[in-house]
């Protein structure tokens, strides 16, 4: 991954290659959750080339640490939403056996 | 849907100090005006707020609180969900990565043998391409350039169909592609005539497909019914077609979903009393019949809201005049998606959803990998 920021750690662009706004989007609306970030935005330089650069400016912090945190937070809400969702649907499972199902009074009640 | 209630959406949000009900609204809702609908976007700054002293970052533990999924249908074909507590750029990208990042197998190398038929060739191909194949992708691997197709890369399907009948017409369907386990059988014909080994032939498998434990008593098989192309008397199709493991964003025909949507959750809220003659005329002026009228008591009778979620934001409702505006107020909820996925039958629509959250997952990673 290039990593352009020019002496100082706190602002950086960082090209992710092979991404488009399915990442970058996500990942922009997570790093402007995180209150150590000022700025923060991505551009597709050119619609035929697969590459996104993220923007990222920090209080303090550098920048590089902020963004590897923001991606370790979406995983974790990514994990989150799959733990609901398989939940939720088990659950409707419980409540709506299949047909096949009901028709071999496999459920106790 | 009497747990989506819009009191039940306001505590949701509970902040430490509170924004005043204008900013909340317009932070929550997309209110949909007779010309336009405003405040469409969402306030994603943490700091958005600081002069109020409302901190607008998300704490995972909020999230985590305040997420919820609802399944309200499912099948083998299709589900739909709300999922509720969630910014729209995640709901995005996970509708983005299940159109075009999620693998299946779809055919991509036609061999023809022989084709009469009126159907060119190239037009088959491309047709046989477009036909889902049932199978989970998860059990093959991509066949890169330099890769000879074998057991774990190709699935081969055989088509030979013949109208032999003088006056008939033969419509081939999908159901006449037959899957070979064994690979190819089409000989490489210079390689034959040279050599004095063994013919070969366009796959080389090392073993059948059959005798994996994945396939063994559950064939390969493709959509049922799709028609192929139709034959007059003695015009022949034969061919074999090699199917490859490949994603959406490549070509659409390896996309795992008919299609995949969202939409947001509409609310519909009277801003005051409408009774009588005005009650009836609301209800009638709604083509998604989202209105009902409630007798009161006192024989006077009400507008009620009894089905919002059928509202198509048509805006017929608020189309006469200022006064309309005032009374009913239309919106969405931006962070209660109503999420559709139809699949083409590769995978179950909940287990394409779970592969899409890892996938954004994987990225993440990797992303994570690439900055260590």
């Amino acid at each position: 991954m290039e990593h352009a920021s020019f002496g100082d750690q706190r602002n950086a662009t960082f090209a992710l290659a092979e991404e488009d706004h399915t990442l970058a989007n996500a990942l922009r609306f997570t790093l402007n959750q995180d209150p150590r970030v000022i700025f923060c935005g991505y551009s597709i330089p050119h619609p035929s080339e697969a590459r996104v650069n993220v923007r990222v400016q920090t209080t303090g912090d550098p920048a590089r640490e902020v963004l590897k945190d923001t991606c370790q937070d979406l995983m974790l809400t990514c994990q989150h939403i799959r733990g609901t969702f398989d939940n939720a649907v088990k659950d409707f499972r419980m409540k709506n056996p299949p047909d096949d199902l009901t028709s071999q009074d496999m459920d106790s009640d | 849907m009497s747990d989506f209630d819009s009191e039940a959406m306001a505590d949701a949000g509970v902040e430490n100090p509170k924004l005043p009900p204008h900013l909340e609204l317009r932070r929550t809702r997309v209110l949909c005006k007779a010309d336009a609908p405003t405040s469409t976007d969402t306030v994603q700054y943490s700091g958005a707020y600081a002069s109020l002293g409302v901190d607008n970052s998300l704490r995972f533990d909020d999230f985590r609180n305040n997420f919820r999924v609802q399944v309200n249908r499912i099948s083998h074909e299709d589900m739909e969900f709300d999922m509720v507590g969630v910014d729209p750029s995640i709901a995005n990208a996970l509708r983005r990565i299940l159109l075009a990042e999620l693998p299946t197998m779809a055919i991509e190398k036609v061999l023809i043998a022989n084709n009469t038929s009126v159907v060119q060739d190239e037009v088959l191909a491309h047709r046989l391409g477009l036909i889902p194949i049932k199978v989970d992708p998860r059990l093959f691997d991509y066949l890169s350039e330099n890769d000879t197709s074998n057991e774990k890369n190709t699935i081969v399907f055989k088509l030979h169909v013949r109208c032999a009948e003088r006056g008939q017409r033969l419509t081939a369907t999908s159901n006449e592609l037959t899957w070979l386990p064994k690979g190819s059988e089409l000989l490489k014909t210079s390689e034959s005539l040279t050599s004095t080994s063994k013919p070969e032939t366009y796959t080389s498998f090392t073993c059948s497909q059959d005798s994996m434990p994945e396939f063994a008593g559950n064939p390969i098989s493709v959509y049922p019914d799709i028609i192929i192309a139709k034959l007059g008397f003695g015009q022949e199709i034969e061919l074999e077609a090699h199917a490859v493991k490949g994603v959406g964003k490549t070509h659409a025909k390896w996309s795992p979903v008919a299609t995949c949507w969202y939409r947001m959750l509409p609310e519909v809220v009277l801003t005051e009393e409408i009774e009588g003659k005005k009650a009836e005329l609301l209800k009638q002026k709604c083509p998604a019949n989202v209105f009902e009228i409630e007798d009161l008591a006192d024989g006077r009778k009400r507008a009620t809201v009894a089905r919002p979620r059928a509202c198509t934001l048509c805006r017929e409702c608020i189309r006469d005049g200022d006064d309309w505006e005032k009374r009913v107020s239309l919106r969405r909820v931006k962070d209660h998606f109503i999420f559709t996925i139809e699949s083409t039958g590769a995978l179950p629509p909940e287990v394409l959803f779970t592969e899409a959250v890892k996938i954004l997952e994987d990225k993440c990673e990797r992303v994570i990998s690439d900055l260590s």
